[in-house]
């Protein structure tokens, strides 16, 4: 594992219709795996949308996911730490716009020992090793999963 | 033996016996020359005709159309005759149409009514005979023999496809097994433990077996040969069912009103399907205008059998849209028909514009981002028809990304615009959520009401 590799986290991404329930049905999955949701998102197009979740155990929440049906994948994200007060996102953007780094999407949570910002990147490995040589704070595969 | 297939003829389908070539279930009355065909279907022309005319509504309709025994001179006269429409057997619900007292009639089916009273079909003991005969003689041209084992995946209650092939390859020896629908893993279990090597099935229900034959752990490294039919399928459906099942995959057809299954059926050369002649006189025919259209021109298939007893029809419109083949068969029968590609009542007009599900099913099939199922929904919004097609996203095919879903769903719809030459708005549905079908496929929900 390179120094990139190791701080990429492993997202769920499940494909669901637009029809009330599926966000049931999928919480309810991974309640009975006893699987906590760490970071969670939806992104929205016509009639469907692909819920992103950032979880404690991923290949359990694939396996079961799939067991139920769902059309599940992995996706790799990179975690970002920010400071949990004004101007915190600012410091963050500032140096992913400064190393050049475009982001797919981001979606950010706040627990209380940190707040972190979730960034779907293009050559997510590359990434990570850049914002870590600028001296950004990045939460390791270890930490979160 | 019939002609000899020459060597440098297409191949034949992989895995197959050279010896069918030329097997004939009843050689004599399937390669019969013009002349003795003709002299055979206007003979048994004037007799369906004298027989039609114990049956009310032929005794109005000839007598209105000036009508007699004498009109039948030769087989261009059956233009004289008038035509027979669903609706007509409709309204002579239930035993209208018989041409015999009851106690003649030694079985009735009735046909998948989709609105109203169905259709009621009678068989004289000859009628079951002369239809057994038929499927025999379809089992034998594909290569099924004595002693093959033949599972019959099809509905066995009034629907005729069920019983229609029972008896047929009964007749020819077969071991025979009457699955009929349901149970689709009892169906593959079977298939695995009886060493099946012949089935006949809707193709619909053909692939919905291979799906969930992957979940299983049973192999169906017996199966051989797929009959299928009861609905129009495509030449890609044909490439995936034969792919997936590992079988030679022949297109079957039939319906209830001139007896059910059997009616024509492709041979070895799979390009076009055998009427059979003998039984059945053929006509093409502009659905518009009635009037009679020539070899290789698609119109709506006019049949007269020539040998029902209990329930004669003359100039049945079929519904069912294909056009005669000129050229002849290398394997010696006679002409053929195109395969069906719709039937008239299957054919949805969308905003003017003729729509075969046929024509949905072979995109879909076309398209690897998406699964095999589908659903046609129609409504009219605002007076104007619209089409929603839902379809499966392939398990595969996402990767984790929106776009993923976007751009399938973006490319189904200009494909489908592209082969229908119409709008349509596409809904990418999860993996396994449409409806699997056991019977004949009701792929399409047309909400638009009576207009």
């Amino acid at each position: 594992m390179t120094a990139g590799e190791s701080y990429l986290i492993k997202q769920i991404s499940v494909f669901s219709e637009n029809r009330p329930g599926r966000l049931a049905a999928i919480a309810a999955a991974l309640k009975e795996e006893e699987i906590n949701i760490l970071a969670f998102s939806i992104a929205e197009a016509d009639g469907f949308g692909v819920v992103r979740a950032l979880v404690d155990k991923p290949d359990k929440a694939y396996a079961k996911l799939s067991a139920r049906g769902f059309n599940v994948a992995f996706t790799d994200v990179i975690a970002v730490q920010m400071r949990d007060e004004p101007g915190g996102l600012f410091e963050v953007a500032t140096l992913l716009g400064t190393a050049g780094i475009n982001i797919e999407y981001a979606y950010a949570y706040h627990s209380r020992d940190a707040a972190v910002l979730i960034i779907r990147v293009d050559r997510a490995a590359d990434a990570a090793k850049v914002i870590k040589e600028m001296g950004g704070k990045l939460l390791s595969t270890i930490t979160i999963q | 033996m019939g002609p000899k297939r020459p060597r440098d003829q297409a191949p034949l389908p992989r895995d197959y016996d050279q010896g069918i070539i030329g097997m004939f279930w009843n050689e004599v009355i399937e390669t019969l020359p013009p002349d003795a065909l003709e002299a055979l279907q206007l003979t048994r022309l004037k007799e369906t005709v004298h027989r039609a005319m114990k049956v009310g509504f032929y005794k109005k309709a000839f007598r209105e159309a000036g009508i007699t025994q004498d009109s039948i001179k030769s087989l261009a006269d059956v233009e004289k005759l008038p035509f027979t429409r669903k609706q007509d057997l409709r309204d002579g619900y239930p035993f209208g149409f018989f041409a015999v007292p009851l106690p003649e009639v030694n079985r009735i089916h009735t046909t998948s009514g989709t609105t109203g009273k169905p259709t009621v079909v009678g068989y004289t003991k000859n009628d079951l005979d002369s239809w057994a005969d038929l499927i025999a003689r379809n089992m034998t041209m594909v290569g099924v023999r004595k002693g093959d084992v033949f599972q019959n995946m099809v509905n066995y209650g009034m629907f005729t496809g069920g019983l229609g092939f029972h008896y047929g390859a009964e007749k020819m020896g077969c071991t025979v097994i009457p699955s009929a629908t349901g149970n689709t893993k009892r169906q593959i279990e079977m298939i695995h433990d009886f060493g099946v090597n012949v089935i006949h099935c809707t193709p619909s229900y053909a692939m919905h077996l291979s799906e969930v034959a992957e979940e299983t752990d049973f192999s169906m490294d017996s199966l051989k040969i797929g009959l299928f039919g009861a609905e129009p399928w495509s030449e890609t459906m044909r490439r995936e069912l034969e792919r997936r099942l590992d079988v030679t995959a022949f297109d079957s057809y039939g319906l209830s009103e001139l007896f059910g299954p059997g009616v024509a059926f492709e041979c070895p050369e799979r390009n076009g399907l055998h009427i059979w002649h003998d039984a059945y006189l053929t006509e093409i025919i502009d659905p518009a205008s009635g009037e009679r259209l020539g070899p290789g021109e698609r119109g709506e298939l006019v049949v007269t059998p020539l040998t029902k007893e209990a329930m004669p029809l003359i100039r049945y419109r079929t519904g069912d849209v294909t056009k005669l083949l000129e050229d002849r068969c290398a394997c010696g029968r006679g002409t053929k028909i195109a395969r069906i590609t719709g039937r008239s009542d299957d054919m949805l007009v969308i905003r003017g514009i003729n729509v075969f599900p046929s024509q949905i099913e072979h995109v879909i099939l076309g398209l690897p981002e998406v699964g095999n199922q589908f659903m046609v929904y129609v409504d009219r919004v605002n007076h104007l028809d619209e089409m929603l097609i839902a379809v499966e996203m392939n398990r595969e095919s996402f990767h984790g990304e929106l776009t993923d879903l976007t751009r399938t769903q973006a490319k189904v719809a200009k494909s489908l615009r592209d082969a229908l030459d119409l709008r349509t708005t596409v809904k990418l549905v999860e993996p396994g959520s449409l409806p699997r079908f056991e019977g004949k496929a009701k792929r399409v929900v047309d909400r638009r009401g009576v207009v």
